[in-house]
Order: C-alpha cells, then structure tokens, then sequence
C-alpha cells in the first residue's frame, strides 16, 4: 500500500468516506495562504490538492481559471508552491496533492522538479492533460517517488478504466462528468450509472470522486460509490464570496463525508 | 547555411507521424481523459477514409464544384520584374471559395462528423477565415456551428464575424487571456470536453492533438499537390524554393508536404515578427521558441521561464498563436524547413507591394510571406522558380490596414 492509500484505508475503516480540498495555490493572497490551507485541514480535510497555476488550464472551469489567473497575478511560481507544501507539510501528516499541467512541470524540470516536489512533502501528483497514453513519454523514471493519480471519465471504456486503475498509484480519480471543473446544480442519472460501473472496474486502487461537488448533499448522492470526494471549485468559490464562512463550509462537507 | 547540415538520410523514409501521433519527439495526444475516445474514434474513421474511393470521391467533388479547385497558380510577371531575379509564380488559395485555404480542411472535417453522427460543430478562429469556412460548411451541411473567438479578434476581423453570424453560426467572445486565437483554442477544448457525445471539433490548423495535425496536413495537401503539377507543366521542373506563411502552419504544410522528400525544393516558413523580435511582442515561435506541451500536442511554444504561456502579438489575427503544428517543429529540427521572421511594419508593405504589382490584395497573413521576398530573392538568379502561398484574400483586414496605414493610401 503506498502512503496515500493506506491514509485513505484508516479513513475508510473509521466508516468514513475521505475529503480531498483543492486550493490553487498563492490564492487568494501568497502571505495567508499557509494559513488558509491549515485552516482547512483542521476543519476536516483529510488530504489536500495544491494546484500549481498555469496560464492555460484548460481542464478547468471560470472559477478556478480565475484562482489561477490571480495566483499569476500574485507572482505565484513553482518556488513559492514547494515552499507553502514545506510550511503546511511541516504542522500535518495529511498527504499533499499536487495538481499542475504538464508545461511549467517540464519548463522547471522534470528531475529538478520530481526531487523538490517530494522533498518539500508532496506525496502525490495529477497531470490533467497527461493521458495514460503519453504516460511512458511523460512520466519517466524522474517521477518514481511521486505517487502517480490518473483519471477516469465517463467517456472511458470499460477497459481504459481497468488500464487507469494499474498504471495509477495513491488512488484512482474519478471525473463524475464529461467537462471542466467547477459546480454543477445537479447530476442525472447517466452520472450516478457511470460511477457505479467505475467504482466497479477499479479493483486495485481506492477511488475518489470530483468535479462538480459543491455541497454535503452531492456527497451523500455520491457516497455508495467511491472512497472519497474531491471538492475544488465549490471551495475557491467560497473563498471568493464569503471568505469567512470558509470553515464552516469545510465542516459541512466533512460531517457529510461521514458514514451515518 | 543549414541546407548543409541535412542529415543524409535524415528524411529518406519520412513517414510521420507514428502510430504514437508523434512527429519525432512532438505531437503526441496531451489532452485530458475525457477527450481520448473522441480521438481515437476520429483517427479510426480517418484511417479508413483516407483509402475510401466513396468519400475521397465525394471530397473531391465538393473541392471542383464548391471550393472551386484546382486554384491557378499565376506567374507574377511585375513582381518578377520588380526583384530581377528569380521568377515567381504564386499559388492561388485566395481565389478558394470563402477567401483562403481553410476550406480545404473544413469540407475533409465536415465529411468525417456526418461519418461519426455528429450533430453540432465547434471551431476556434483568429482572423476569421477558419470560423467562416466552418459556418459555411455547417450552412451546406444543416449542422450546428458554434465559433470561439477571442474579444480583439472579433474587433479586428469584424467583417467575418459579421459573415459568421449571416452563414447561421453563433459566435462566441472570448475574454480570457489575451483574449486572441490561444484563448479561443482553449475555449473549444473546453466546450468539446463537455458535449464530447455530439459535438465534433474542427481545428483549423495543423495544431492540437492527434489525428489533428496530421489530418488537416492531408486535407490542406491538395495545395502543394496541385502546385506540382501546374509548376511541372508550366516550368517542366520543380521550384527551388516554396515561401508560406506560419501561424499553426496549416497553408504551410498543405505547400511543403507534397515536396518534402524533393530535396532540392527548399522550403522556407516565414512566421510573424511582430514588433520585431527583440520587442518581446512577436509569434515568431520556431525562431525563439522552445519545446514544450501545450493544447494537446508537444512542440515549439513562446514561454516564460517558469513555463506559463506568453502573451504573443502580431499585426495578423491568424498568425497571432504563441504555438506551431508540431511538424514544422520537427521539419525545423531535422532542417527540411528553414523559418524567418518579418515585422508587422513589414508585412504592410508587403500588402501594398503585391496590390500594386499584381493586383491581388492579399491577408495580412500571407502578406508575410510576400515580406520575405525581399531577403530570399537578392540570393536567387533568373534560372530559379520561387512559389508563394497566397494563402488567402485580404478583404478582411481592410480595417487593420486603413488604422494602420490609411494615410499612405490616400
């Protein structure tokens, strides 16, 4: 078991179900970043997702673009995101996620980069425009501490997704529908099929559910078929809107995370 | 001159891409999940198209009696004059249906979505000319067209975003980024990544992830294809040299890809220069460029040093694209192809220069290729052919043109 999942199994076996948070980080000032995303886990994260801003997201929906934008903005580099994973890393045991594109990973170097990153207490990673085809092009024996987390989507096939399934490490993330990021007022019942199906196709890895999640009520929808949520855009939002009820709005969708 | 420094069976088998999508160390499939199926049911369909009597059959039909194919190639006797050296001839995109080159690709694209079911159809523009090419295809098709483009591109090229809206497409402004063709390009991945199940992409250049750039290369190849033989009848030889503009590099490809393995043909892509190429405000990618992934494909790309995409500039909406296909990476490094740059200030001239002399008032665009003329001909003698790509008609900038230069006119 790598380090992510066994963190996720203990979730697990204390009948819950695992949240991931995602910050875009430097968002939304540089200076209280450290802050908020200790504020996070303390309201009941149990693992963060730390994006790494780039200038063309195009995985993503508006609100997180604009987090990115603005990380920009505040003069957020590579530099600064190992620096806050250091400063967070070094008040939790919680694993640190890391989210980025391919190109500023590849501009910093993928060894230079792979060695700061793991060093400074990022335990996984997520490439979104990184395919399990280009996997062996992409990730090269540079990335071999990183635990590696792949995608699935509801336009995978039965078979991709057991492909995703091997070649992912940490745990397998499950994209609830075709689409950016960012919150969705509801989901039909094609989505919920999909994440049936998944959920049964992913044999060896833990899988957490995200896009879309903006409320407890979408995590207990969610619940019969995964491990774990990720919620990302629903949290920059509240961020952006009412930065103060940020905690309490973590607390939310922690309670739903639990069991009963 | 890096003619000199050709590997000597560098390109004896040049057969790219792989089955990988890669051309060498570039192109690739660098997109999220959600989009691979979509890809791969495209390359399938494309694979058996290709060799498909009935479709090709069908393609060409649409190019004699739609398109209006084959386009001249015309010799340019004043121009010839005015260097006094080599004679050149120009290849005539600008006398396509739609007024450039992008509706080879469109009608090759449009073909494939009815095979595929497809029902709606997305495109990015820059300058216009691949927006109107898809609305007008989606008009003879009955589709649904929907056309990103960006907020400064829809003030430049307002003519087209005008024919767009008349040929029943819906446009789309961008307000993201630079709010140019990158961000119009981001904005359709966006969209296709969410109606993935009905909607298909036409990309408009030789960009983006496999089958792409290879797929827009074979539809555009009836340029270069149709150029040999008109230059083979007329000249009873090959040119020594083929001039095309480079954005994404699609009129470029479509030119060089029927020559590339005639190595004495030398091929040369001129790409935008901007405010000149210390002014940090230029696209001149394969010039200053370094590798890198970005929408979809690995290749040449204008960065920051922290890898974060620049904000480009050039005069030309279409050539205004921080990216390359990344064929014309590999072609660069394997030096098949050679890439200058001219200046915004550069390519006006150029505009007047072939209006006056030949009567054909090209894109700005194309009006880079015409620029490099004045450094590629001075090395050239009479007994040499010179072909250049007028990729396409420049009605559409006559705002550009008249801001810009409008008192030199009158």
């Amino acid at each position: 078991m790598t380090k992510i999942s066994s963190h996720i199994e203990k979730i697990n076996q204390s009948d819950r179900k695992a949240l991931s948070i995602f910050l875009t980080a430097g968002f939304p000032t540089k200076e209280n970043f450290v802050e908020l995303a200790l504020s996070v886990l303390e309201n009941g994260a149990d693992m963060l997702e730390i994006g790494i801003p780039f200038s063309d997201p195009l995985a993503d929906g508006p609100t997180i673009q604009r987090s990115s934008q603005a990380a920009l903005e505040n003069g957020v580099n590579m530099k600064d995101v190992f620096s806050f994973c250091e400063q967070i890393k070094s008040k939790t045991d919680k694993p640190l996620i890391l989210m980025g594109y391919a190109n500023p990973i590849i501009k910093y170097g993928t060894k230079n980069f792979c060695e700061d990153a793991v060093g400074n207490g990022g335990a996984g990673l997520i490439v979104p425009d990184v395919p399990i085809d280009e996997y062996e092009s992409f990730y090269t024996n540079d990335f071999k501490d990183f635990e590696k987390i792949l995608l699935t989507t509801p336009a995978s096939s039965d078979e991709r997704i057991k492909e995703i399934d091997q070649k992912s490490e940490g745990f397998v993330y499950c994209v609830s529908v075709t689409g950016t990021t960012g919150a969705r007022s509801n989901f039909d019942k094609n989505v919920l099929e999909n994440l049936g199906r998944t959920y049964s196709l992913v044999t060896k890895n833990k899988m957490l559910i995200g896009f879309g999640i903006s409320s407890p009520e979408n995590i207990k929808t969610f619940a019969p078929f995964c491990d774990g949520v990720i919620v990302g855009s629903a949290v920059i939002k509240k961020i952006n809107e009412d930065y103060k009820a940020l905690p309490e709005f973590v607390r939310s969708l922690s309670y739903a995370c639990n069991d009963k | 001159m890096s003619t000199q420094t050709i590997p000597p069976n560098g390109r004896a088998s040049y057969n790219f891409p792989d089955g990988k999508g890669k051309f060498g160390i570039y192109g690739g499939k660098y997109v999220p999940e959600t989009l691979i199926s979509a890809l791969d049911q495209l390359e399938k369909l494309y694979a058996q198209m290709k060799f498909d009597k009935e479709f090709q059959n069908e393609l060409n039909a649409l190019q004699k009696e739609y398109n209006g194919r084959p386009t001249p190639l015309t010799f340019a006797k004043r121009l010839t004059e005015y260097f006094g050296k080599a004679k050149i001839y120009l290849k005539r995109e600008d006398l396509c249906h739609t007024g450039a080159h992008k509706l080879n690709n469109a009608l090759g694209q449009i073909l494939l979505a009815k095979k595929l079911g497809k029902t709606r159809i997305i495109a990015e523009t820059g300058a216009g000319q691949h927006g109107v090419a898809t609305a007008t295809v989606c008009a003879k098709f009955g589709l649904k067209c929907v056309v990103y483009m960006g907020e400064v591109d829809i003030e430049r090229q307002k003519l087209n975003v005008f024919r767009m809206r008349m040929l029943g497409a819906e446009v789309v402004p961008v307000k993201s980024g630079s709010k140019t063709l990158k961000d119009a390009t981001n904005e359709a991945i966006r969209d296709w990544v969410t109606n993935v199940s009905d909607t298909h992409y036409i990309i408009g250049s030789v960009v983006g992830p496999h089958p792409y750039p290879m797929l827009v290369r074979d539809f555009q190849s009836v340029i270069g294809e149709e150029a040999k033989e008109q230059i083979s009848g007329y000249e009873k030889k090959l040119p020594d040299y083929i001039v095309a503009c480079v954005g994404g590099g699609s009129n470029a490809m479509g030119i060089f890809y029927p020559f590339i393995n005639d190595e004495k043909v030398k091929l040369i892509g001129v790409e935008a220069g901007g405010y000149g190429l210390n002014s940090g405000k230029h696209c001149a990618t394969l010039t200053l460029g370094e590798p890198g992934i970005f929408q979809g494909m690995k290749t040449y790309l204008l960065q920051d040093q922290y890898g974060q995409i620049s904000e480009v500039h050039s005069i030309s909406a279409g050539l205004d694209y921080p990216g390359v296909g990344p064929e014309h990476s590999l072609l660069k490094d394997i030096h098949r192809v050679e890439y200058f740059s001219v200046t915004d200030d550069e390519a006006l001239d150029a505009t007047l220069l072939l209006s006056k002399l030949e009567g054909i008032l090209p894109a700005l665009e194309t009006a880079h290729a015409i620029a490099h003329l004045n450094i590629l001909l001075p090395q050239t003698n009479k007994n040499e052919i010179v072909i250049v790509n007028i990729s396409g008609r420049g009605d559409k900038d006559l705002n550009t043109i008249i801001n810009k230069i409008g008192d030199k006119i009158l």
